[in-house]
């Protein structure tokens, strides 16, 4: 017995299957599904969520008019991509018939299933789904808060303070030094800051080849590392300078007026271009909404994604604990596919089906030089787990038609999963 | 050795991991990572190919090529196979054939 498209549009009571099972059909056309975040996780939700069920009703709660992803936002400091085509409105979400509404969700209450917004209105659900992203743990790293931010800038959220950061680029002298900190504990896109050095590298290396880029890690190790080192060598020779944490790597205070870090050891660096990551937990709503624990992080039921504290919120994306998936737009995305597949199932009635995962971070080192980690995950005891023997990274010995390939290859999957979500190319 | 095994195991049913649980929500569930990189429904708007479509018989055979690392020309498909056993391969090159381009 094979499953066909077809089937599956019947069992969900799309289309033809309307008239086959009216009194299921009638509950579930009452349902109100609110989404919380229109970025990677909430509009893959929503979207998969109306594509599932064409009856329920969707609204999707986001302030930003226009969603700048951060991934790519490096390759805009890298002057390879302009602003515009990093940015994505919620026309494409609004055709698909799921209202949107330009607000921010103030408070959760999970008992009662309301969700209150910033413009006043009060909306109830049926079910629940939070895909807030990160919020920073300002004053975590000494000296930096969000006034010392509009100095040296974390661009961690794409937005105005990636132009800010992208500015301060151009009007640094040719022979000055950006300084990027990397923070202690789980922070979004794990290869997010070695691809930013990167991009800023080969900025430098076009139109200020005196200049250098030093990384101040609070790690020993990271992401594809050795495929980083390669590429930088190959690229850029001796521009760029990491500094991992047991070599004095650990930055313990910023002064963003003077543009200076100092480390653990006590090493002042002064930077021409300071760029402090900071500490991060999960978005503000999410503690609100009751579904964090002590980590500051999102616990959830790894085969649903729903919270495993509050029943009928589902949490997807950064704010969660996935881990072995990491925080990644990629990572998000997958995961509401299998919590908009279990809200569905569970308006229904009907179990879950069993979850699957995959994850995919394609970097660019520099321009034709991509390189990528790749993992393929279930849910098994309640945790996510890697299935044994996928995944892993690029080949470190592979030649340059590879690095040319997975370079397109990452535009390809941009265009594609913008497509998948906003759709927008 | 392992793989013969595995295919055994396939072939006798309920020792398959998975293999049980493959009703059309399930196959949806499997698919839904290959939008991100295939586009939506497996139609894609850039540099990676289009699989909506694809015969059924042509994708399985690519994607059991590419887990069992006898096409020297992918890149990140033998990566991604390698977490996925036959059956489920098999449903989805059924899944996208269906899909019509
Ligand atoms: C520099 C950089 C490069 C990256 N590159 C990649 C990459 O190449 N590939 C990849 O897969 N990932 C990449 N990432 C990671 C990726 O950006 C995140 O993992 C992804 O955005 C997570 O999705 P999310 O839905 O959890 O959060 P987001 O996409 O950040 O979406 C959260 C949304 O929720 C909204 N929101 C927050 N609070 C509220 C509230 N109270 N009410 C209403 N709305 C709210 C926000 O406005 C925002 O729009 C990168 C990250 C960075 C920083
Ligand atoms: C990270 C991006 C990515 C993901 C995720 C992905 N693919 Fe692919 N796929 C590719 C690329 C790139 C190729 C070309 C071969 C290569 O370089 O590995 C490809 C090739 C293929 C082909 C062969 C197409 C042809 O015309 O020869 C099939 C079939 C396929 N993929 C199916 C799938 C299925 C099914 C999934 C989901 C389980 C999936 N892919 C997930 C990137 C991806």
């Amino acid at each position: 017995m094979r499953a066909t498209r077809r089937d599956m549009l019947l069992a969900m009571g799309a289309g033809m299957g309307t008239l086959a099972l009216p009194q299921i059909l009638r509950a579930q056309a009452a349902a109100h599904v609110a989404v919380v975040g229109g970025g990677f996780g909430g509009a893959t939700a929503a979207r998969y969520l109306r594509r599932l069920n064409p009856d329920l009703r969707i609204t999707l709660v986001e302030p930003q008019e226009q969603f700048v992803t951060c991934p790519f936002s490096n390759l805009y400091l890298g002057r390879l991509r302009d602003w515009d085509s990093i940015t994505h409105g919620f026309d494409g979400l609004r055709a698909a018939g799921i209202e949107v509404i330009h607000a921010r969700a103030e408070d959760v209450d999970g008992s009662a299933r309301s969700l209150g917004l910033s413009n006043g209105a009060r909306l109830d659900w049926d079910r629940l789904v939070l895909s807030p992203g990160i919020d920073f743990r300002w004053g975590d790293l000494a000296g930096y808060d969000e006034a010392a931010a509009e100095l040296a800038p974390h661009a961690w959220k794409a937005g105005p303070q990636t132009q800010l950061l992208r500015r301060q680029l151009e009007a640094m002298e040719d022979g000055g030094t950006f300084v990027m900190v990397v923070p202690q504990g789980a922070f979004r896109c794990p290869p997010g800051p070695y691809e930013r050095a990167s991009m800023v590298a080969h900025y430098f290396k076009t139109h200020k080849p005196r200049s250098r880029v030093l990384i101040l890690d609070s790690q020993d190790r990271f992401a594809k590392q050795p495929l980083f080192r390669q590429g930088w060598q190959a690229l850029y020779g001796e521009m760029i300078e990491w500094v991992g944490q047991s070599d004095d790597g650990l930055v313990v205070e910023v002064d963003a007026s003077t543009r200076t870090a100092l480390t653990a050891f006590g090493t002042r660096h002064k930077a021409d271009v300071l760029n402090v990551i900071p500490p991060q937990k999960a978005g503000l709503i999410a503690e609100r909404a009751g579904v964090t624990d002590e980590t500051g992080w999102v616990p959830v039921r790894a085969d649903r994604f729903e919270s495993v504290h509050v029943p009928g919120v589902y949490v997807l994306g950064d704010a969660t604990i996935a881990a072995p998936m990491p925080k990644s737009g990629f990572c998000a995305n997958a995961q509401a596919k299998v919590a908009a597949a279990a809200i569905t199932a569970d308006l229904a009635g009907r179990e879950p089906p069993p979850a699957s995962f995959a994850n995919t971070c394609y970097s660019l080192v520099g321009p034709g030089w991509g390189i990528s980690v790749a993992g393929v995950y279930r849910a098994e005891g309640g945790k996510v787990v890697e299935v044994a023997g996928s995944g892993g990274v690029s080949p470190l010995e592979a030649g340059p038609e590879f690095r040319q390939a997975e370079a397109d290859h990452g535009a390809g999957w941009y265009a594609s999963i913008c497509a998948d979500i906003w759709g927008t190319a | 050795m392992i793989r013969l095994l595995s295919i055994v195991f396939l072939a006798g049913g309920p020792g398959a991991a998975g293999a049980q649980d493959l009703d059309a929500a399930a196959v949806q569930v499997l698919a839904g990572p290959c939008a991100s990189c295939h586009g939506p429904d497996g139609r894609s708007p850039g540099a990676i190919p289009s699989i909506a479509g694809l015969p059924e018989a042509t994708a399985a055979e690519r994607m059991l090529a590419f887990r069992d690392g006898a096409d020297p020309a992918a890149t990140i498909m033998p990566r991604l196979m390698k977490g996925y056993d036959e059956a489920q391969i098999r449903a989805l090159a059924h899944w996208f054939a269906e899909i019509g381009s």
